[in-house]
């Protein structure tokens, strides 16, 4: 009787011992999940506050350009319509689940950067635009935050490496599936973005 | 066999070549454009810089860009050697590449407000290039550099803990380095190889507090693609 006893209290306190290994695993690794998404959405608002400086830089940058004479008209719309189709854009927080929303994202900046390379190759014709300090500040802006663009690009996508990689392995997924940790999206290059403007003379 | 070693040799050394490179002097040239008097002027000047704002500014002369963009190369070679401080991301590294005639500031996060883009591309047209198409490299890079510290020097301010810091890690090697010398001439000068050896290892721990005080060694700042590029 006693011995029964003492093998059923082991038996329990193994399952107990199991279930406490269980919970502290799943708290700690749940808590892993929750800082991983928070940094992907933390490095998208870096990737979001750089586009948004773009579309700040525009109106300035075109103002400065209309005034050149006879500067290519069809080129500066392209540059305005761009901008404000990138302005109606509205992105919400669940853009990085939503693979439709994202490509669409990255489909509409990727058109203004492609209006922006064509504007500034086409100034390459305008001498004195060329020379024209405030011009060249603006310039200088631009690139910066092309470039600030691609690194924060480039960070967002390790992050989200980090975390679509961890939600994916065993046992961490059956956490993220339990807790709707989705995968997320990152950006991808697309045909035309990368490959430099042809000039024509 | 002999023939497979070699390629082997071959391929880790295009490896090693298209790394980025760790710095571990303020003023670092790979063309060998800069006299060594140059170089240790611009040394002592950015240490000096460091010393008394934290901001620490670097110089990098490459002859090549080989396949990277100066983008690129300037953002992961700031970001490998993180320069700057880790609290105020407050590094600066200046690229010159000589042969492809192309410059650059990459600026840290911490000094963006500092150093606006269009204040280094001014800096980049109107003040180093000049320089750099008469052949003048040091008057470019130096004019260049006193730009810089003066846009950037009320940024941040020096912390004293630092210095005394870098004193105790001098202090520490220096009794670690009498102390071996000590127990080398006790054991009768000659001991054995590996305990020489283990000296040897000792020494090299602690000497790294040496070099705090003489070359360039990053405080963990992080860049995000501040700063202007320029060519001649």
């Amino acid at each position: 009787m006693k011995k029964g006893l003492i093998v059923s209290l082991s038996i329990v306190g193994a399952i107990f011992l199991f279930i406490v290994i269980i919970v502290l695993w799943a708290i700690s690794s749940y808590n892993n999940l929750v800082t991983l998404n928070e940094s992907v959405n933390q490095s998208w608002s870096q990737v979001e506050n750089q586009y948004q400086r773009r579309a700040d830089l525009i109106p300035n940058l075109v103002n400065t350009v209309k005034g050149y004479a006879n500067f290519e008209r069809g080129v500066l719309t392209d540059v305005t319509n761009a901008r404000a189709s990138v302005g109606q854009l509205k992105v919400t927080k669940d853009v990085l689940d939503n693979p439709q929303a994202f490509q669409k994202f990255q489909a509409v900046q990727g058109q203004l950067s492609g209006a922006l390379s064509r504007l500034l190759v086409t100034v390459e014709n305008y001498p004195d635009l060329k020379a024209n300090e405030n011009f060249l500040e603006l310039q200088a802006q631009l690139e910066g935050t092309e470039n600030r663009i691609a690194v924060e690009r480039r960070k967002f996508n390790e992050t989200v490496q980090g975390y679509n990689t961890s939600i994916k392995r065993f046992p961490t997924f059956i956490l993220a599936t339990m807790f709707n940790f989705k995968d997320k999206q990152y950006f991808k290059a697309t045909a035309g973005s990368e490959t430099p403007p042809k000039v024509e003379f | 066999m002999k023939k497979f070693f070699l390629f082997i040799v071959f391929i880790s050394a295009s490896f090693s070549q298209s790394q980025f490179p760790s710095l571990k002097n303020y003023a670092n040239d790979f063309t060998s454009t800069l006299s060594s008097e140059q170089l240790s002027f611009f040394n002592s000047k950015l240490q000096t810089f460091d010393d008394s704002t934290s901001n620490q500014l670097v110089l990098l002369m490459i002859p090549t860009l080989g396949d990277n963009s100066i983008e690129d190369y300037a953002n992961e070679t700031a970001s490998k050697n993180k320069i700057g401080t880790k609290k105020n991301d407050n590094g600066i590294l200046l690229l010159v590449v000589k042969d492809d005639h192309k410059v650059r500031i990459e600026v840290g996060y911490g000094l963006e407000g500092a150093l606006p883009d269009a204040l280094c591309s001014s800096i980049i047209r109107n003040v180093m290039i000049p320089n750099f198409r008469q052949n003048d490299y040091f008057t470019g890079i130096k004019d260049g550099i006193d730009a810089i510290i003066l846009a950037s020097k009320g940024e941040y301010k020096a912390v004293q803990k630092n210095k005394s810091d870098n004193n105790v890690h001098a202090i520490f090697s220096i009794i670690m380095i009498i102390f071996f010398i000590i127990t080398f001439f006790i054991r009768g000068g000659g001991g054995s190889g590996l305990f020489f050896l283990g000296g040897l290892g000792g020494f090299g721990g602690g000497g790294g507090g040496f070099g705090d005080g003489g070359g360039f060694s990053g405080g963990g700042g992080s860049f995000g693609g501040g700063g202007a590029s320029g060519s001649w």
